[in-house]
């Protein structure tokens, strides 16, 4: 989702909230630790129709986020993660692959993968999770599947599934299978995919 | 029948309480921020305090259907150590945030020059940012102590209405409902109120302008008292609709003055993706 499809799929109001915040941002950028919170009073929470996946408080903070000027906004996202409720913590994750910040939002992906809050983790595991390690990347995996998180929401999961996660999710089955509980049908689908893609490997 | 408990620190209960609580018809809570019982010595422990409230809590909260709000301080006991001065200075941040229905718990404990400077300087951010705040009575000379708060509150220029003062007994109500603050009162058997005294002080005082909550904590006290209560008071001749005027409308007035209680869709659970980690323990 790009920045101007986000201001698109926003209710109105809400666009002309976001313009006046930014125009205010731009001029001060430190104006963005006010503003970012009381998004979404000013914007509502509703989801987007035209940005599936988002909501409008969302993409406002991701909006507001995109309009500091590029020395700033990697330490700003910092401060505005370490503060924020958790609304505006994942508001942070959501719109990290849309800032021009390299690798400096990962420790934000690792203290989001820390905590037991499917919002935070599900949003880690987005677009800029190409940025994680891949032993950290395939724990973050199974910790979707304990905590039944829909696999769907992890980007370029069937690119990124290897044989180390294929053995992961091959113990985890066996183990839900002497305990007698099912395992997610999702998780079963990748450890099947990563089975095969294993067996056409060796022939 | 719908219950608000304006009052508790679910910091300190389970997962399971959630459960429980749901189950007996609690549907939204307002979670103050207190002390934990072992000190804390320094700003960081409060600011970590302070992010389970307004994260972790509210989370924990909606896997059972409960819409948590918090009211966030420096309480008064820890007012007294000079470590935990700094927590003043990062309060404006959270009294920003969405859930945050006001200031709290703030007033006494030992009646300290100290505790009243934090006391009114709170009041002042309450002010500033058009929050209603919370106070706190001492458990020891609660008489005066509550008649000190209602002179601090009244120099302090902040509205009587968007004020209320807690844990109130048969000793303080009068003095409280004089002075236009909102009356709360805590089903706490041991040090403050149990339900069948309470009932006869709502026979008493009415109604109105009355906050009656658990303040179930780290110490011996029950989630479920709420709803004890209000089994009392429909068993003593009480109707439906005065049960919800007090454990629903009155904390929906009350804390609705800061503009940011989220109730719409009170019954349903909060949008989660499938499943979560709660019901099924930590992972
Ligand atoms: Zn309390």
């Amino acid at each position: 989702m790009k920045p101007d499809e986000l201001r698109a799929a926003l209710p109105p109001a809400a666009v002309g909230w976001v313009d006046e915040a930014v125009t205010q941002i731009e001029v001060d950028p430190g104006a963005i630790a006010r503003l970012f919170p009381r998004a979404a009073r000013a914007c509502g929470r509703a989801p987007l129709g035209d940005a599936p996946g988002w909501t409008a408080d969302e993409a406002a903070r991701a909006l507001l986020l995109k309009a500091l000027p590029g020395d700033v906004v990697a330490g700003e996202a910092d401060r505005l993660y370490r503060f924020g409720d958790a609304d505006e913590k994942r508001a942070v994750l959501r719109a990290l692959p849309l800032l021009r910040i390299g690798e400096a939002g990962v420790p934000l992906l690792h203290d989001a993968i820390r905590t037991n809050d499917t919002r935070l983790v599900g949003a880690a595991l987005g677009p800029y999770a190409a940025h994680l390690d891949a032993a950290t990347w395939r724990q973050a995996v199974l910790k979707c599947v304990f905590m039944g998180l829909p696999l769907s929401i992890v980007d370029r999961l069937d690119e990124r599934g290897d044989e180390e996660l294929r053995v992961m999710l091959a113990g985890l089955a066996e183990e839900r299978a002497a305990a007698g509980r099912p395992m997610a049908a999702d998780a079963t689908g990748l450890l099947n995919r990563l089975s095969g893609t294993a067996l056409r490997k060796e022939a | 029948m719908r219950i608000f408990d304006p009052h508790i620190h679910m910091t300190s209960r389970t997962t399971d309480d959630y459960e429980r609580m749901a189950a007996a018809g609690v549907r939204a809570l307002v979670e103050p921020a207190f002390w934990l019982g072992q000190p804390r010595t320094s700003v960081g422990s409060f600011t970590d305090y302070f992010d389970a409230l307004v994260g972790w809590e509210p989370f924990r909260a909606s896997q059972f259907g409960i819409r948590h709000h918090a009211t966030i301080a420096l309480n008064p006991k820890e007012a007294n150590d000079p470590r935990c001065a700094g927590v003043l200075d990062v309060l404006p941040r959270y009294l920003e945030k969405d859930r945050v229905v006001a200031v709290g718990e703030i007033g006494y404990d030992s009646m300290t020059a100290e505790e009243e400077t934090a006391f009114a300087a709170q009041l002042q951010l309450a002010i500033a940012h058009e929050l209603p705040a919370l106070v706190h009575t001492p458990h020891r000379d609660k008489a005066r102590g509550t008649q000190r708060s209602i002179k601090v509150v009244a120099e302090s220029g902040i509205e009587p209405g968007r004020v209320v003062i807690d844990h109130l007994n048969e000793v303080t109500v009068a003095t409280v409902k004089d002075s236009g603050c909102w009356a709360g009162f805590s089903i706490y058997p041991d040090t403050k109120m149990s339900p069948p005294r309470m009932v006869e002080i709502l026979k008493e005082f009415g109604t109105e302008r009355v906050l009656v909550n658990s303040a179930a904590d780290w110490g011996r006290s029950d989630p479920l008292l709420t709803r004890a209560t209000v089994d009392l008071m429909l068993a003593s001749g009480f109707t439906d609709d005065d049960v919800d005027l007090v454990f629903w409308r009155n904390p929906v007035e009350f804390y609705g003055q800061s503009g940011k209680l989220e109730l719409d869709d009170d019954d349903a659970p909060e949008k989660l993706f499938e499943g979560n980690s709660i019901l099924r323990g930590g992972s």
